[in-house]
């Protein structure tokens, strides 16, 4: 064995077999490796476009539907007897696309995950929570305050049990998309290693053979070298322009999106607040705190009176981290909100200081439409802030749709490109090797 | 009005002292206490008085306007602190909008007899926890006067001043009907049971020691959801409140026995002497011309278990 090794490394043709094997082994391995990568951030793309993305802003659907359910339950049983149809039908909605994204969530959810978990604890509760919503709207209409403290019952429910679990899933598969962008962008190291060993070794070989036999070209191992060229070239490009496309699809979609979310859930909580006050009929003074916690989170304590740019809270940030095009209607939503908050003052004085509960409760919500009032300002609100959603989601869709494919061909290409490598450099010294027979 | 002599054999039930003594009562001029009869809850009351060492300084009723009842007849309008969540006491019918109960039907009367107009009363939804700050503060938000079960105790008559009493109260359970207990330590001994954090009731539990556990609530109405929902198994708050809820839920009941029995008033700042003593008259009138009894028999009287619906339980003995 030993001698034959010393005889293949000693005789020129062994030493020739040698560089062939160990520049096929190269080749087919660079080819491999980088298909082997490439085809990893592919998938993981494929992850941030296909489920982790749209799992996210799944979870931020749910947690907002949930919101905008609790919200509207209030407002219903506010208007009591007046309550119009367009009100409880907006409340069976939110509760069935709850429902919906929550089997939608859980098919695609592995059965051991976290967020499996949260789904599980949402599915049970839902229907707690809807039937609590019956039996309050049942009191009220016999005219009896039972009701009320059954609406503050549920609502407490939404706000200790349901709303906190969508929280934590929205965590979650955040957690899980920021995880699939840096494996989808995370850079190939070994695969650029390995095609610059390659080439290397083409290189060295072609140098040695070209002062042996003084023939300047070997076409085989030439072919070789630029097989492996494209393919590290393919590597780069690809690499490059999904990282690009990305980054960006991060930048102006999924991350404007989570400060857009994080935003509308405050407005909704807020508006909550600001109904259950009135459900409560001055019995306690804690819905007034919630609403101002609520109003902090989304712009700051400072100056109400201060361009929004310059107050801290999730609105601006949500209109600082906006793209170009989603500006304006975020800028629409900070104007609303701006409208919402001096009516709420203004229902606020007519409670506390003039006394006048009903005329702040008709400020506050009223079964006709054409009036101005906190819950058409908080409406005009939500619907400029899903409007810049929109805009976001269709920017990070733009961005991000096509890359895992660009990926998945650059690593087909790749292990093509390895493989017609291999076997050029192999024809390549065959031809040298028959010189010697 | 009839008289009836006391009678003194042991077998005397309280409440038929408390009847001849609330109709003696009743019968002396501008609602004064006869002075001359001493009936047990009276003792009770006195002993209470003396074991937490205050007792309220009583003025007496007078019709004629001193210088705060001025001030707010100049003022053209009288705020009057209620409450709009007890049901029958003070409440929102949400489908009218209108706040009915037996406290605003005496809110209405002090209104119309002060000012001579109903419509220069505000009556203002007040917190319990903001029912001292609304009478003292000084911002222009506050309030002249509190009608809402507020109770003459001595933590309460540090910082304000009450009326004459108006209502007996005192700490009532209530069960669901499908319970078994029979009196008031059947059904709280070893039971979990709900009461509003910082009431009276919650302050006995909490000396009794007796519950399992106590669940505080904000409002005594939320104690009807969770026995509603199965989550307690006994609820102890006033019995006008426990009336309030038996109003609103046919499968509940009261059980037998009491603790703590107390009276409540109308609260005002102390400094205000004239405007006590104004109500004090208004209150008198209201019992004298049967508006009290009008009230009681529309607002509590239907709720109350049958044994306890002989209104002279409820008129505190002046």
């Amino acid at each position: 064995m030993r001698a034959r090794l010393a005889q293949a490394t000693r005789t020129p043709p062994g030493r020739l077999r040698l560089a062939g094997a160990a520049l096929a082994v190269l080749t087919v391995a660079f080819g491999g490796l980088t298909a082997w990568q490439l085809e990893a951030r592919a998938q993981a793309a494929d992850r941030v476009v296909s489920y982790s993305q749209p799992l996210s802003q799944n979870a931020a659907d749910i947690h907002r539907r949930l919101a905008d359910a609790a919200t509207t339950a209030t407002t219903g049983f506010l208007l009591a007897g007046d309550e119009p149809k367009a009100v409880r039908d907006q409340y069976e909605q939110d509760l069935a696309t709850a429902a919906e994204l929550i089997s939608q969530a859980a098919a695609r959810t592995t059965a051991t995950s976290p967020a499996q978990q949260k789904l599980t604890e949402l599915n049970q509760q839902l229907p707690v929570y809807s039937g609590l919503v019956e039996t309050a709207r049942a009191n009220d209409r016999l005219g009896i305050p039972l009701g009320g403290a059954y609406l503050r019952y549920a609502s407490e429910k939404m706000q200790t049990d349901l709303l906190p679990a969508a929280l934590e899933l929205t965590r979650i598969e955040n957690e899980a998309l920021t995880r699939d962008y840096a494996d989808a962008e995370s850079f190939p190291w070994a695969a650029y290693g390995l095609a610059a060993v390659t080439l290397a070794a083409l290189v060295w070989v072609q140098v040695t053979l070209y002062r042996r036999t003084n023939r300047v070209f070997n076409i085989g191992l030439l072919g070789a070298t630029a097989a492996v060229l494209a393919g590290g070239l393919w590597l780069g490009v690809a690499g490059l322009t999904s990282g690009d496309a990305l980054r960006r699809s991060d930048r102006e979609g999924a991350a404007p999106l989570r400060a857009l979310d994080t935003a509308r859930v405050d407005v909704l909580q807020a508006r909550l607040a600001e109904n259950l006050h009135y459900v409560a009929r001055g019995s306690t003074g804690k819905y007034l705190k919630q609403w101002d916690a609520a109003t902090a989170s989304l712009v700051g304590q400072g100056d109400q009176q201060a361009p929004m740019e310059r107050r801290t809270g999730s609105l601006p940030q949500a209109l600082d981290l906006a793209p170009g095009a989603a500006a304006p209607a975020l800028r629409e939503a900070a104007k609303q909100y701006d409208v919402w908050h001096g009516l709420h003052d203004a229902a606020r004085d007519l409670e506390l200081k003039k006394s006048d509960y009903q005329a702040a409760l008709n400020a506050t919500v009223t079964a006709n439409g054409e009036q101005q009032t906190s819950d058409t300002a908080f409406k005009a609100t939500d619907k400029a802030l899903e409007q810049a959603a929109g805009i976001e989601q269709r920017r990070f869709e733009d961005a991000a749709g096509g890359t895992h494919n660009d990926l998945r061909n650059a690593a087909v290409a790749a292990a093509l490109l390895g493989v017609a490598a291999a076997a050029a450099a192999l024809l390549g010294l065959g031809r040298r090797l028959a010189e010697y027979r | 009005m009839r008289s009836r002599t006391v009678r003194t054999r042991p077998a005397a039930a309280l409440a038929l002292l408390t009847a001849a003594a609330a109709v003696l009562g009743a019968g002396a001029p501008s609602g004064a206490a006869p002075g001359t009869t001493r009936t047990a809850q009276q003792a009770q009351q006195a002993l209470q008085e003396q074991k937490d060492g205050c007792k309220p300084v009583p003025v007496p009723p007078s019709a004629t306007d001193g210088p705060s009842v001025k001030a707010i007849k100049s003022k053209g309008v009288l705020v009057i602190g209620v409450d709009q969540n007890s049901y029958h006491w003070g409440a929102r019918n949400p489908n009218t909008g209108n706040l009915e109960g037996f406290d605003i039907d005496l809110a209405k009367r002090i209104g119309r007899d002060v000012m001579g107009d109903e419509k220069k009363v505000v009556l203002k939804p007040v917190a319990t926890a903001d029912r001292i700050p609304a009478l003292t503060s000084t911002d222009g938000s506050g309030v002249d006067l509190i009608v809402r079960t507020m109770t003459i105790n001595c933590d309460n008559l540090d910082k304000v001043a009450f009326s004459q009493p108006y209502f007996n109260i005192k700490q009532r359970v209530l069960v669901p009907h499908s319970s078994k207990a029979a009196n008031v330590d059947d059904a709280i001994t070893g039971k979990t049971v709900c009461a509003a954090s910082g009431s009276v009731a919650w302050k006995v539990l909490d000396a009794k020691r007796t519950a399992k556990r106590i669940v505080q609530v904000d409002n005594q109405l939320d104690c009807l959801v969770r026995m509603q929902l199965g989550q307690v198994d006994a609820t102890m708050t006033d019995d006008e409140l426990a009336a309030g809820q038996s109003a609103q839920d046919q499968t509940v009941r009261l059980v037998d026995g009491f603790e703590q029995p107390e009276t409540i008033g109308v609260a005002m700042r102390q400094d205000r002497t004239d405007l006590t003593a104004r109500v004090n008259q208004v209150i008198s009138d209201f019992y004298r011309d049967r508006g009290w009894e009008n009230s009681f028999e529309k607002w509590v009287q239907p709720y109350l278990p049958d044994g306890s619906k002989d209104p002279s339980l409820y008129w505190p003995v002046n």
